[in-house]
């Protein structure tokens, strides 16, 4: 059931646990436990809510950043991504194999904002050897999700 | 004029679906629980291979019997799903969806007045495609207390001296019926008995919630006279695409290759080439459309024992079937009110089959948060129902 349960919640994660046990075809006293067992294994690590802030009055700016960085003897990338990663305004921090090592991306109010961090606190970093912004201006699909358009059933209404 | 008609078309009954059809689509606002179709897209991987076959110039006919690597994947995927053999050369045809096969496979093997055993509630075509064919249809009566499935009994008490074939609809629509290892070969014993042939539409192998699907082809001695009718509609979720084919002995093969060249020179050739990658790389699409379908399964019999609603529960296809004699009522008056007072649309059991009376179909080809609403307005209207005719909720 494990893996199955953790398919449906990672799309919906507000369904309530009564229904996910009927789906499921268990009882809804496993599905309780088997959910706060992997809360505390750390598989599930939290439950966000997907925004498409686009459609909001709200103005938000993201950027996706590539960083070069020295590794550091006995610490490997550890030690320089845990001080990226600790400004909160750093939504995420991937090694990534390939041209550069971080991927960073990043979510602020305005362009300046962003502008500002990067030349301001990531590349002051003294392991960080170049970074390369590219600031988001369109996103089309999120998590699994298709945020440009919405699904329309085109199908007949009664076929044999 | 003279009469410019054939009697034998005029006089086949038209499909009970029709005439719901058209009340629903001039209703806009109209929820329904009546498509016999997935709900999912075919898969990204898949379309793309059929544009990338069309960007390549591949814009030709196929030879009649379809891709020799299509032929080629399908035995491949019938010796993996199946554990059957055919040879891709003279035992495979591929057609335009399940429902030439059905037609063309009849037509190949019926003599005037042959009779064509036809358990219902079935798919609505068998009975007219056997009807044009020159051949009698004789419908076998399925019963719910047998979970709609065949048994040799029924089978037995149907055959003549005129049977020439059986056509075997499992997984069933609009039952959801399925028919296990030990219910086929039990049937499998009275059709050698009696030397007849079988067609086993197939089309819903792949969407079984229980063990995995048997097919009568794999029953000992009855590969060879057996017609497999399976396709890609439902499987792959690929109904618009029309692709379908037949597998059995090459004398049958043949002459149904013979009718298809004449009548349809061969199937669609972009949807030949989707179709491979389907094959190819399906498998892991096919296992998540099946998960989705058995949680949304699980969700409606749930859903029908809170409402108290009789329903057996069906393990294949993407059918329900409930059973709503309680109320006193025709399949299509329930139908009928159900649309016009909650704007619901479901498929009465009549349209398959006179032995549906009696029973809906309900279809959950549909995302669960539209199953819920509608079945919401199922609850409302069933408690509308009993309260009307004094009975406690």
């Amino acid at each position: 059931m494990r893996e199955e349960l953790l398919a449906i919640v990672e799309k919906n994660s507000r369904i309530d646990l009564k229904e996910l046990a009927v789906i499921l075809g268990v009882e809804e006293i496993d599905v309780v436990n088997e959910l706060a067992a992997l809360e505390s294994e750390g598989i599930i690590c939290g439950y966000h809510t997907m925004i498409d802030w686009e459609k909001t009055s709200i103005e938000k700016v993201s950027a996706l950043i590539e960083v070069r960085v020295t590794p550091q003897r006995g610490q490997g990338f550890d030690n320089i991504a845990e001080r990226i990663y600790k400004y909160p305004e750093v939504t995420s921090v991937y090694l990534i194999s390939g041209g550069y090592d971080l991927l960073v991306t990043l979510e602020g109010k305005s362009l300046k904002e962003i502008s500002g961090f990067v030349s301001d606190k990531l590349s002051t970093l003294e392991s960080v050897l170049s970074t390369a912004t590219h600031f988001i201006l369109k996103k089309y699909k999120d998590h699994g999700t298709i945020l440009a358009k919405k699904y329309e059933d085109t199908r007949e209404k009664v076929t044999p | 004029m003279r009469n410019p008609l054939s009697d034998r078309i005029v006089a086949l009954k038209p499909s009970g679906i029709r005439k719901f059809f058209d009340i629903v689509s001039e209703m806009d606002d109209a929820i329904s629980l009546g498509v016999g179709e997935p709900d999912f897209d075919t898969p990204w991987h898949i379309r793309d291979e059929g544009i990338y076959s069309l960007e390549k110039g591949r814009t030709f006919y196929t030879s009649n019997a379809g891709l020799k690597e299509l032929k080629e994947e399908i035995c491949n995927y019938l010796k993996r799903k199946q554990g059957l053999t055919y040879d891709p050369a003279r035992e495979v045809l591929v057609t335009v969806g399940g429902s030439e096969a059905i037609d063309i496979g009849l037509r190949a093997v019926l003599n005037p007045g042959d009779e064509v055993l036809i358990p219902q509630p079935s798919f609505v075509s068998y009975e007219p495609c056997a009807i044009m064919a020159g051949g009698v249809p004789v419908i076998i009566e399925l019963k719910a207390e047998n979970e709609f499935r065949l048994t040799a009994q029924e089978l037995e008490n149907a055959i003549t001296d005129k049977t020439k074939v059986l056509v075997l609809p499992f997984p069933n629509n609009p039952t959801g019926a399925i028919m296990e290892r030990a219910d086929l070969e039990a049937v499998a014993e009275v059709v050698k008995k009696h030397d007849i042939l079988v067609m086993s539409d197939e089309i819903y192998a792949e969407l079984t919630y229980k063990e995995k699907h048997v097919s009568i082809a794999e029953i000992e001695g009855m590969q060879e006279r057996t017609i497999l009718i399976n396709g890609f509609s439902k499987a792959y979720a690929m109904t618009g695409w029309r692709l379908g084919y037949a597998c059995g002995p090459k004398e049958i093969i043949e002459q149904m290759i013979k009718i298809h060249q004449f009548a349809i020179m061969c199937a669609p050739t972009t949807s030949q080439y989707a179709a491979v990658e389907a094959l190819r790389n399906g498998d892991g699409d096919v296992q998540e459309m099946r998960t989705a379908y058995n949680q949304r399964r699980r969700y409606l019999m749930n859903a029908f024992r809170e409402m108290g609603l009789e329903c057996f529960e069906p393990f294949g296809a993407f059918y329900v079937f409930p059973c709503i004699k309680e109320f006193g009522m025709t399949s299509e008056q329930f139908a009928e009110r159900f649309l016009a007072e909650e704007k619901v649309a479901v498929v009465p059991g009549t349209a398959f089959g006179d032995c549906g009376e009696g029973y809906l179909r309900i279809s959950y080809a549909y995302s669960l948060d539209n199953l819920k609403v509608a079945i919401g307005k199922l609850a409302d209207f069933v408690g509308k129902l009993r309260a009307e005719q004094g009975k406690a909720p």
